[in-house]
């Protein structure tokens, strides 16, 4: 038969010399092989100590953003819950009252912000919907839950920490490689 | 006088055996970790390390789970002999660690003591014996099972360990003649007074015989047939769960230790250190010590052969049930019997000044 190939290798089915059957060298053969490999570099990463760089384009968890004075930004236009194509995210528009300037940055804020990520397929529409830079997609991804209620983030799942009273846990949430406007 | 056992002669024995029993046992359980962290590191891979500081608890947290799992005796197996598999498994294992010598001797209380529990002067037939009743404990567990699998595994360990008990034997026939005592205290002692009276120097053959007839006697790949899990669904322990299985696993890993202690003892000097005159050594930092190194340079030797098994495991495939039956009486038996035959017209010729 033609060979597809030149790949293909004729078996040799002579019998074995002496050496051969007496296997020993090829054991050792094969026990130098597996030795070797005692020190060759591990590719496992460690997970819980160890992550793995995310990608410069990686869409994560979403966060609901604060201008530099920690005050909301999201006005509730709903814009990111039209782009959304999972339909994931639902919000309640609420009114600022006199007082609460130093919470929202304008009059109108977002008084319930839901996703569900179990319907959120992370493509980052909202992102780009967003006309006040209120929402963006961070370089964390959901963790495991119990329950399926588990998976629908709040507004105090969503809220990126206090720019002044945490900076700290604010400059982990943004992350290094989101630039905010 | 020959009979003179007092009490302190029997407290000491007693705190020995629990010190052997004991530490064989840690041993064999870290040996188990170490087999896992052995395999992952030839295959590339990390290990157990999550259980404490690089995964040291790991066989504690085996063995409890072991302990916690259901207890099944199947209804139709044979109870009295279903229990009584794997404590005779256990059993002979522990048993060959009493003619061990795992060091010279302490000077404590006044007392010289000799680190070993029974100095018998048929020492090394008394191991052949214990090891071939281990199969014993395999045997009733399988047939006990009634499960063809496990009868399966039973049988395939039974005919193994005898095919290759014949082989052990006389290699270590071939052994004895160059020694010329059974004891193997005193093979120790003869191996001590230069690096070349090692064993391994003057009956290599005997050893490569008798390293491979010892992985088929332990049951380890490549001979791991009675246990082939692809095979046999883990052969002559399928029906076994909790710790009974636990015994078994473990009496494998304990044979592991025990059979890597033999060959120590023959080949390798026993508790001998290389280069170093042990004599003027105890002369300079006292018997106590040396006794001590000579305990660790042992369990270093013995710590290397169980590498050796593990080593092999990880990078042999297991012989098919034909050519382990032709290696043990085609090529194994007939090489003993010439390495057997050549050791004696050597010495022979030896003892005649080398004249024919």
């Amino acid at each position: 038969m033609q060979a597809l190939t030149n790949r293909a290798q004729q078996v040799e089915r002579k019998p074995m010399s002496l050496l051969e059957r007496a296997y020993l060298p090829a054991i050792f053969r094969g026990m130098a092989i597996t030795f070797g490999h005692m020190f060759k570099k591990r590719p496992t990463i460690n997970y819980p100590e160890v992550t793995r760089p995310f990608s410069p384009v990686f869409r994560g968890l979403h966060i609901l953003n604060r201008d530099e004075e920690g005050r909301e930004n999201c006005t509730a236009c709903g814009l990111c819950a039209v782009a959304c194509p999972a339909e994931a995210i639902t919000m309640e528009a609420a009114e600022r009252s006199a007082g609460e300037e130093k919470l929202y940055r304008e009059e109108k804020y977002a008084a319930k912000y839901e996703i569900n990520m179990l319907r959120c397929i992370f493509c980052g529409l909202c992102e780009e919907a967003c006309p006040k830079d209120a929402i963006y997609l961070s370089e964390t991804f959901a963790p495991a839950n119990f329950q399926r209620k588990g998976f629908i983030y709040g507004k105090d799942d969503l809220l990126i920490p206090h720019p002044i009273t945490e900076p700290e846990a604010h400059a982990k949430a943004k992350g290094g490689r989101v630039s905010l406007k | 006088m020959l009979l003179s056992i007092g009490l302190p002669l029997i407290i000491e024995k007693l705190v020995l055996i629990v010190v052997v029993v004991m530490s064989s046992l840690v041993i064999a359980m870290y040996a188990t970790f170490a087999e896992r962290k052995v395999a992952a590191i030839m295959q590339d891979r990390r290990g157990p390390n999550r259980a404490g500081p690089f995964g040291l608890l790991q066989p504690l947290a085996d063995g409890l789970k072991l302990f916690f799992k259901e207890e099944i005796i199947p209804n139709l197996s044979s109870k009295l002999l279903f229990i009584l598999g794997p404590c005779l498994a256990m059993l002979t294992a522990m048993m060959t660690g009493a003619v061990i010598p795992w060091g010279d001797k302490v000077h404590f209380f006044g007392r010289d003591i000799s680190l070993q529990i029974a100095d018998v002067n048929i020492g090394i037939l008394y191991v052949f014996g214990v090891v071939s009743l281990g199969v014993y404990g395999i045997m009733i567990g399988s047939w006990a099972s009634n499960n063809k699998f496990s009868l399966m595994g039973g049988l395939r360990a039974a005919s193994q360990i005898i095919s290759y008990e014949l082989a052990m034997g006389i290699a270590l026939i071939a052994l004895l003649m160059t020694t010329g005592t059974l004891s193997l205290k005193e093979i120790v002692q003869q191996q001590q007074e230069h690096w070349y009276s090692w064993n391994i120097i003057k009956q290599p053959l005997g050893f490569l015989i008798f390293l491979i007839c010892a992985f088929a006697e332990c049951n380890r790949t490549p001979f791991d047939l009675p246990e082939a899990e692809n095979e046999l669904i883990g052969g002559y322990h399928t029906e076994y769960s909790s710790m009974k299985l636990g015994f078994f696993l473990f009496a494998e890993y304990i044979n592991m230790f025990l059979s890597s202690s033999v060959m120590v003892s023959l080949f390798f000097g026993g508790y001998d250190i290389p280069f170093v005159n042990d004599a003027s050594l105890a002369e300079s930092i006292g018997t106590n010590w040396v006794a001590l190194i000579h305990t660790a340079v042992f369990l270093f030797k013995a710590a290397c052969f169980l590498f050796l098994f593990m080593w092999v495991r990880w990078t042999i495939p297991r012989f098919r049930y034909d050519q382990l039956m032709n290696l043990g009486w085609k090529i194994l038996i007939p090489l003993a019997l010439i390495n057997m035959l050549a050791t004696g017209a050597f010495i022979l010729l030896q003892q005649n000044n080398w004249h024919f």
